[in-house]
């Protein structure tokens, strides 16, 4: 066990940093380049003006048309980026590893608070499945894709939540927990998650057509 | 639930896809996405969270509330999600599905822009999917009747050269009891004003030329029309995907307005003309903006009210709704000055309508969909429900709505839903009220 906690905490954290860094690079670079010679005529009208209006109004909750007309998922959306970030950073017990690893240190959410904005974590990843099989209007456009994303995600905190608690065997689950959040940063650039690296692009860009060619706002 | 439900039969569609083989459409859809699609329909693709939060944008969604083939995600999940998955291999009768989808489903409109928090412009994956369907020759008879008519005559209608002309030449002469000195110049170098309109103006709203023609005289504006083809503005190719069309016929259009040395081109009361040249035709030509400037009627004529250029007699008896243009408001953000026009215009308030200025509900004509013709009427104007709706809740009896295309829409929603309402154009309330000046 301590073998493997120690491969896990070592040279595969290195080796998925690494993947996933080097991972995002690739797929931005790559995907510049692409746009770079077939989205000439898009990529022209990007402006920072625009762009940042634009994602000043979408990262505001309820600042924008779609988020006003689906309030449910807009509390359930911010509420879970913002989470699945600032839970992973400042937990504890990762507090610890950001000093061993990379040698920065920041103070750390108490343990009982970080328990349970998991718990959020995990029921907003349940009301995103239940939404997934409920709503008509997601179920139909739902693929494969989307459930291997929720499914990434939910995993490192559901082990993470079940080792904490020592609900069941604590060494094995916390390598599990460990294997999923490696897993997580891998997925990022080659999955659905790629958004995280992506989105500011999509938003830009509509926000520099929107607000520089057709004077409109894309709210 | 589908498209592949509710087939509806058109000659266009049927007899293009007689002719295609799976390995053709393989080819096809491979070529078109390899070659002339890039990085934004890749991340559109991957990025798309399949949240559905765009699904109550869309008016077709909002009309049929419990189909979800209706929604803007669904609509892509049937047609290019299809072709990644499967590498471009479909049959036939799926490219049917497809195109009739894309042609008459989807306005192109993009209210759902302003739903979906990636920025994912669903207008945009349908123009793809109508480029791949006009490359394997299937589009629905109609519109397809209308390119080819601008790849003849460089106009929509089968306007011939002369009839254009005479046309012109007959609205003067109509001119000459209620204003003895009006001219419509044609061919004035140095003119101010390039005048543009739409064929279906000199073929059946002739009245909108003599009106337009008052209103300049009216306001002594330096202006004139071109005599040759590139007089119009319009542009069905852009929708049927034919872009080296489009291309062309933008071209003819500004070259004949450089070759006159005017000023700038003011375009008649139409909104995908207006889209055509200010925003993509021109692109496709190599213009990041325009060799002339390019403005709408809405504009113009807030210019001329703005210069006390036009004075009325009286005024539009209101309260009136308006009816925002997809292609000037979403388009280029004419609802402030349209709105501060019509009151000007009217006498009493302007009652909007739940959803107006960029979040406006298109006509359900726009992108095209109207220019498929009677075989997807009935589609259309159920697809306009929410759009009635909001209509009728206004309680008014007048709709100012400055697009030939929203009028047609319009005209039969109206009418669909019995809502008892006259459309009205700006230029219509103008040439109505304003003084004039022989008279
Ligand atoms: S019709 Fe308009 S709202 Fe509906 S999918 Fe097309 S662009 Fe989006
Ligand atoms: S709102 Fe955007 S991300 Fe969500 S389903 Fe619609 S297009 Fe996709």
């Amino acid at each position: 066990m301590n073998t493997i906690y120690e491969f896990v905490t070592g040279p595969l954290a290195w080796l998925t940093w690494t993947a996933f860094f080097a991972g995002c690079a690739w797929r931005l670079a790559s995907m510049y380049k692409l746009a770079k010679s077939k989205d000439t005529s898009s990529i022209a009208f990007m402006s920072w003006k625009y762009s940042l209006r634009s994602i000043a109004h979408w990262v505001t909750p309820f600042a924008t048309l779609g988020w006003r007309k689906n309030p449910a998922l807009t509390v359930a959306t911010f509420l879970f980026h913002v989470l699945i970030f600032a839970v992973p950073i400042f937990l504890t017990a990762h507090v610890m590893l950001w000093d061993q690893f990379f040698g920065i240190s920041f103070p750390a959410i108490p343990d009982p608070i970080g328990d349970y904005l998991t718990i959020v974590v995990i029921a907003l990843c349940v009301f995103f499945a239940v939404r997934r099989l409920q709503d008509p209007n997601v179920r139909y456009i739902t693929k494969k894709a989307d459930w291997i994303a929720l499914a990434i995600v939910f995993a490192p905190f559901m082990t993470g939540f079940l080792a904490f608690r020592q609900i069941l065997d604590y060494d094995t689950m916390i390598i599990l927990h460990i294997l999923a959040g490696e897993i997580m940063l891998v997925a990022i650039p080659w999955t659905r998650l790629s958004h995280m690296v992506f989105a500011v692009f999509t938003r830009s860009y509509m926000g520099s057509e929107f607000g520089g060619v057709r004077h409109a706002r894309d709210w | 639930m589908g498209i592949h439900d509710r087939l509806i039969e058109d000659v266009g569609l049927r007899r293009g896809v007689s002719r295609l083989t799976p390995e053709k459409i393989e080819k096809t859809v491979n070529a078109v996405l390899k070659n002339e699609t890039g990085a934004r329909l890749k991340v559109y693709s991957e990025t798309c969270m399949r949240c559905g939060m765009c699904a109550t944008a869309c008016h077709y969604a909002q009309s049929h509330p419990d189909d979800p083939s209706y929604t803007p995600a669904g609509k892509v999940r049937q047609t290019l999600d299809v072709l990644l998955d499967k590498g471009g291999k479909v049959e036939p009768d799926f490219i049917y599905g497809m195109a009739q989808l894309a042609y008459t489903e989807c306005n192109l409109c993009r209210r759902c822009v302003h739903y979906c928090p990636i920025g994912i412009d669903t207008g945009y994956i349908m123009t793809v999917i109508r480029r791949i369907c006009h490359k394997l020759g299937v589009t629905p008879q109609y519109i397809q009747d209308t390119a080819h008519s601008h790849s003849a005559t460089f106009n929509q209608m089968w306007v011939k050269d002369d009839e254009w002309a005479d046309t012109l030449q007959w609205q003067e002469e109509e001119a000459r009891e209620e204003f003895p000195n009006m001219r419509i110049p044609l061919d004035k170098e140095g003119a101010d004003i390039y005048y543009s309109v739409i064929a279906p103006e000199p073929k059946f709203r002739t009245q909108l030329i003599y009106q337009a023609a008052a209103i300049m005289h009216a306001a002594g504006v330096d202006w004139t029309m071109p005599a040759e083809p590139g007089w119009d503005n319009s542009d069905m190719c852009m929708f049927t995907g034919d872009f080296e069309m489009m291309g062309r016929l933008k071209r003819r259009h500004f070259e004949s307005a450089q070759k006159l040395k005017v000023k700038r081109i003011v375009m008649g009361e139409c909104g995908h003309a207006f889209r055509s040249i200010y925003d993509v035709g021109n692109r496709w030509d190599g213009w990041m903006w325009h060799p002339i400037p390019v403005v709408h009627s809405i504009e113009f004529f807030w210019e001329l009210m703005r210069d006390g250029k036009i004075k009325l007699a009286k005024k539009y008896p209101g309260p009136v709704t308006v009816h925002d243009p997809c292609n000037v408001v979403r388009g280029r953000g004419l609802h402030e000055k349209l709105r501060e026009l019509v009151r000007f215009l009217i006498d009493g308030d302007i009652v909007e309508m739940a959803s107006h200025g960029e979040h406006n509900i298109c006509c359900t004509a726009g992108g095209g969909v109207i220019n498929c013709g009677p075989p997807f009427k009935n589609v259309r104007v159920a697809g306009s429900k929410s759009k009635a709706e909001e209509l009728k809740a206004t309680g008014v009896k007048t709709i100012v709505a400055p697009c030939h295309n929203c009028h047609g829409g319009l005209e039969d929603t109206v009418h669909a839903y019995h809502l008892g309402m006259e459309i009205k154009f700006l230029g219509d309330i103008i040439y109505e009220c304003m003084e004039k000046p022989e008279a």
